[in-house]
């Protein structure tokens, strides 16, 4: 909400500055935004009056006039504006002046006629965008006066930019009456216009939907003239406001609008059948907007319609059929409180957003029809003239907002402030809130006004109470508080372990849009059942992943088109997955690998980083947790078929992925280079093994090589998982050293090297025993898997 | 001294003096030495004398020995330290080459913000809890006392999946989640990611929060003053100026908004500060009745504080960062900065 300082001192003028004022309304809760001067500076720019004026010689264009600016001497100024004419009162900007633009004001010569001054357009005031001819000036304007002065333009606009629950603040009045509470001063409304009534015709005004209105004044004002101008005054003061000036009925809805905070709608009385109905629309009628749309309503949207037709979306904005226009001679003026249920959401269902409709729904003060109403009709007749009209007022005092007086205790203010100022204070609080108070023994029964209808329960006084105690004021302390000791769980492993490990192998943590293009969705995980956003910012955020590589890929892309040939990413988050019509939300951690094994440096040649490189970054998160995984060669839509794992956990868990980025999607997305990723389900990656000790052993431990010659299909896993399968105590461990192919072993065909490392707890293992063990153990390989030993 | 042994003397410290290295002075010690060394003979040779002789020529011998002995041993460590010379020249490396292996990275400056922020606040007991980010409209909205048109509702921006379900647009509903299934006192800090609609130089739709709350039977606005106090100076490691100015938020009452002293220009005034010399750094109150009604916790019996903060924003005023949208582009140049 925007007011200017210089209306709002017109009802509360406390003795501070700008600067003040506008911290003791942030500090208040009603938070300004900005300040800006209400005019661009300039200087030199009096009143004028055009006493005389004659076609320039030598330009058609060109007029020469005769100024009279309050020094009996008039001055001889060329002017170029249309609406220029003798009698006209209008800026007049001296020699010397400098106008907004630094732009000065000096004597000078048109097509060879002396001007001593300029004219001015509100344009060249630097007070509208744009502007038409030059501004005109009332015919009462004190010639001589510094229009500065004239229009009070040494005024500030603030833009206060207030929380939804301080509704009773959208005006100028509720405002001031907030600086009145702020500086301890008197306030007292703007006294009610009493007018007498000259008009004997009246609408009649039924309400059928009582609930969503529980009160409705209408009257009639006859004859208006709506060609009248609006004042001068009034307009700079809507101009202030961010309001455009358009007729004096309008003007003066819009004036009382921002003056006390109630809307009001003016229609023009003969455009109507009959009488005035508030009732919920029917489906499928049509309303035609004063903003040129057509809406199609339904049961859900409350209208004003006369005997034929909806002729406005209460509260929110009047139709073009029943709109004032230039025509207008008899205005129906609607002033009533909607409650904020029956219009919240009304207005945003239609895309529109209006100043009534934006009180509304917060909230009006239901006791200020009647003063409004009055205010409204008695501006209109001050400006246009008419003939007014009683008022027609259907209240239901049953749906009106009930006000029951609210218990505050001490006790509870204690219990939520830590503290609770002397009763005095309290009450000095409250009173100059304008609550009826009655004192009880244990707190206070109050009683809010009519404009603070954002206080319902306890807990609102309270904040009163502290607001206007000052936050700052109140104590602050430390905790005092009871707790249990916490938990140092072993059998998970903190995220930030393995985000560590990875961060220590050179990956830089990514953070990337948990929305991704649906295009880089579709070419990773074709098969994944997506969740679309229905109002995406575009179409690249417009699905959920279901993979973080989407993000990953993309950030990766944004790295190597600048220039960057190691890109190393990892990342933790959700992943959205539906299945079976159900949303599963799941943690994963992924990353990404491209360009060199290592950074480019000196003393190592450069290598391209492959599948075993990326494996071993792999394993050593796995050897975080002492879980065993298995690497099962397996196939996904986004990894080269040969390089490509599902790692498992020894109960067949699916833990997560790990490959090279397939050739195809390499091209695809724009890489020039192979891409390595993973992704891993973090709560079966952190499922971590609680260490259990096993004595150690105090005899020595004994290696074997074999070196096996195995089929090309035979997986180094297959060799481990047989010889484990042997169940040989003694064995503790085994570990391959070398893959040979080639000179000495037949084409379709390898040469594994392992060791195997044996080692009994009780005793030195004899030779007979060892031999004994490995030939146990070949056997089960030859068995097995066909393996034999080179020789 | 018999002249034989004189000549193997004198010759032999000849041979040791030429010796240039360890080696050959070993040979040199084998010749004289050794078993079948030349002083070793002659000690042989004692067998054959007289034994009256034997113990002066014995003596006479030994003597010889052991001054060849000394020279000997000198000699030794005269070359050891030459050979320890020489080593220690041939093995001067560059000390300033880079090292070699694996280059560490970092973390993203919003996770060390984040753990920032939960270390700060776990070492007095609280828990750090995590809640789905597709959020349905009770958790994010309805029990947080913004029933549907609650005008509220239009500061979200909300992203919609469906009409009951949306992206969270705050970690307030953590809240929800843990107040309905734990009873009090609760002590817990929701970290995460949230989402609103809007998209700018000043907004990106996401970012992280952090929620954080305490629900015990006396909580007072005096212990949530004295909490953000001291989260505000431990986390800017400096004693700024902090301030509350009442604000709303339908899920607290009283409201408050904190504004801490310009980090920038420490108050003076300036362009981050929009010349007031503050900055709004995070929401707090008292939780309303209304929310511990819709999680069936006695409002009269507890009491209770939420906050709530966006880590971009701590991050980028810690950091000095000046947009926004850094944070998700992953330009490695940017994230590098923060290693």
């Amino acid at each position: 909400m925007q007011i200017s300082e210089a209306w709002l001192r017109e009802y509360v003028n406390p003795a501070i500055s700008t600067q003040e004022l506008v911290a003791q309304l942030t500090m208040a809760g009603l938070e300004v935004d900005s300040v800006t001067p209400a005019a661009a500076v300039f200087s030199g720019v009096v009143i004028g009056e055009v006493l005389a004026m004659v076609q320039h010689p030598d330009a058609d264009r060109l007029r020469v006039c005769q100024v009279e600016v309050g020094t009996g001497e008039p001055l001889q100024i060329v002017c170029g504006a249309s609406n220029v004419r003798v009698g006209l009162k209008i800026p007049a900007a001296l020699c010397g002046a400098v106008l907004p633009g630094d732009f000065k004001i000096k004597k000078s010569k048109l097509r060879g006629v002396e001007s001593f001054g300029m004219l001015c357009s509100e344009k060249e005031l630097g007070l509208a965008a744009d502007a038409h001819g030059l501004m005109e000036l009332s015919a009462d304007a004190p010639v001589g006066v510094d229009i500065r002065e004239f229009l009070a333009l040494d005024d500030q606009l603030i833009e206060v930019d207030l929380t939804p629950n301080r509704a009773d603040c959208l005006s100028v009045e509720g405002i001031a009456r907030e600086v009145a509470v702020l500086n301890r001063m008197d306030w007292s409304a703007l006294p009610m216009a009493v007018l007498a009534v000259t008009e004997a015709d009246a609408l009649t005004v039924a309400v059928e939907a009582t609930d969503a209105c529980p009160r409705y004044l209408g009257r009639l004002i006859t004859g208006v003239n709506v060609k009248a101008e609006t004042p001068l005054w009034m307009q700079e003061r809507l101009r202030r406001s961010g309001v455009r000036s358009l007729g004096p009925v309008v003007d003066v809805t819009n004036y009382v609008l921002l003056e006390l905070g109630q809307p009001l709608h003016a229609f023009d009385a003969d455009k109507l059948e009959s009488g005035i109905t508030v009732r919920w629309a029917r489906e499928g009628e049509d309303l035609a907007l004063l903003n040129g749309q057509t809406i199609t309503l339904d049961g859900e949207a409350l209208v004003i319609a006369d005997a034929k037709q909806p002729l406005a979306l209460a509260g929110v904005m009047g139709g073009s059929a029943s709109a004032v226009s230039d025509s207008t001679q008899n205005v129906f003026l609607e002033c009533a409180f909607f409650t904020p249920y029956s219009i919240a959401g009304k207005a945003r269902r239609f895309g529109l957003h209006t100043d009534s409709s934006h009180r509304f729904e917060r909230g009006v003060d239901a006791t200020l029809q009647d003063r409004a109403i009055a205010r409204a009709t008695q501006l209109i007749v001050d400006i246009a003239g008419g003939s007014v009209g009683g008022i027609t007022e259907v209240t239901t005092a049953a749906t009106l907002p009930q006000r029951p007086a609210i218990l505050v205790r001490r006790q509870r203010i204690e219990k939520i402030l830590g503290m609770v100022p002397d009763d005095a204070v309290v009450l000095d609080i409250f009173q100059r809130l304008g609550m009826v108070v009655l004192a009880e023994a244990d707190g206070w029964q109050v009683t809010p006004p009519g404009f603070r209808f954002d206080i319902a329960i306890e807990a609102d006084l309270i904040e009163e109470i502290a607001r206007i105690y000052g936050y700052n004021q109140l104590p602050s302390s430390s905790l005092l508080m009871r707790a249990d000791l916490g938990k140092a769980t072993e059998s998970v492993l903190d995220i930030s372990r393995a985000a560590d490990v990875l961060v220590d192998r050179g990956y830089q943590e990514a953070i990337t849009y948990s929305f991704v293009d649906e295009d880089i969705q579709k070419a990773v995980a074709p098969d994944d059942d997506v969740i679309r956003l229905k109002n995406p910012i575009s179409s690249e955020l417009a699905i959920m992943r279901t993979t973080l590589w989407c993000g990953l890929l993309k950030a990766a892309l944004y790295n190597t088109n600048r220039q960057q040939s190691r890109v190393r990413l990892f990342e933790t988050g959700l992943r959205f997955v539906k299945s079976g019509g159900v949303t599963h939300q799941q943690r994963r951690l992924a990353g990404l690998a491209l360009g060199s094994a290592l950074p480019e440096q000196w003393g190592e040649t450069t290598r391209k980083l492959d599948f075993f490189d990326i494996k071993a970054d792999v394993e050593a998160l796995f050897a975080l947790t002492g879980r065993t995984v298995r690497f099962a060669a397996a196939t996904h839509a986004a990894l080269h078929p040969g390089q490509c794992a599902q790692v498992l956990s020894l109960t067949g868990d699916v833990v997560g992925w790990l490959g090279m980025l397939h050739p195809t999607l390499e091209k695809q997305l724009g890489f020039d280079t192979p891409v390595f990723l993973f992704d891993f389900d973090q709560a079966l990656l952190l499922d971590k093994q609680v260490a259990a000790f096993k004595p150690l052993s105090k005899f020595p431990s004994v290696r074997r090589d074999l070196a096996l010659i195995v089929e090309e299909e035979v997986t180094a896993d297959a060799v481990s998982l047989c010889i484990q399968a042997c169940g040989e105590p003694m064995l503790q461990n085994v570990v391959i050293f070398d893959i040979y192919r080639g000179k000495g072993v037949a084409e379709g065909s390898k040469s594994v090297a392992l060791s195997l490392h044996l080692q009994n707890d009780l005793q030195t293992l004899t030779d007979a025993e060892i031999d004994a063990i490995v030939s146990r153990i070949l056997a089960r390989l030859t068995n097995q898997i066909h393996a034999k030993l080179r020789d | 001294m018999s002249a034989t042994l004189e000549d193997i003397l004198a010759q032999g410290l000849e041979e040791l003096v030429r010796a240039t290295d360890l080696n050959q002075l070993d040979q040199v010690r084998v010749q004289y030495l050794g078993k079948k060394g030349l002083f070793t003979q002659q000690m042989k040779e004692l067998g054959t004398l007289e034994p009256e002789q034997r113990r002066a020529v014995g003596q006479v011998i030994n003597q010889a020995k052991d001054q060849f002995q000394a020279q000997l041993d000198s000699h030794k460590e005269r070359l050891e330290a030459a050979a320890l010379a020489a080593r220690l020249a041939s093995e001067r490396v560059d000390v300033s080459l880079p090292g070699r292996g694996q280059a560490a990275a970092g973390l993203h400056p919003v996770t060390t913000t984040l753990r920032r922020i939960a270390k700060i606040f776990t070492s007095v007991g609280f828990t750090v809890v995590e809640g789905p980010e597709i959020e349905d409209d009770y958790h994010n909205f309805e029990a947080l006392n913004i029933p549907a048109h609650h005008p509220a509702r239009a500061m979200h921006d909300t992203f919609y999946i469906d009409l009951h379900t949306v992206l969270r647009t705050h970690t307030s509903p953590v809240q929800i989640r843990v107040m309905e299934s734990k009873t009090p006192p609760l002590k817990v800090i929701a970290p995460g990611r949230v989402y609103r609609c809007d998209s700018d130089i000043t907004h990106t739709p996401m970012f992280h929060q952090v929620e954080g709350f305490l629900v015990d039977t006396d909580v007072s606005f005096a212990d949530l003053k004295g909490v953000v106090y001291q989260f505000l100076r431990a986390f800017f490691e400096k004693d700024i100026q902090v301030r509350f100015r009442p604000s709303y938020f339908p899920f607290t009452e009283p409201s408050a908004e904190v504004d801490i002293e310009c980090v920038m220009c420490n108050g003076a005034g300036c362009r981050v500060c929009s010349q007031t010399g503050w900055l709004e750094v995070m929401g707090c109150g008292m939780i309303h009745p209304a929310v511990f009604k819709s999680v069936n916790i006695d409002s009269e019996r507890y009491s209770g504080f939420a906050f709530g903060m966006g880590v971009e924003r701590l991050a980028m005023l810690r950091y000095g960062i000046n947009d926004l949208r850094l944070f998700f582009e992953n330009d490695l140049k940017f994230l590098e900065q923060f290693n």
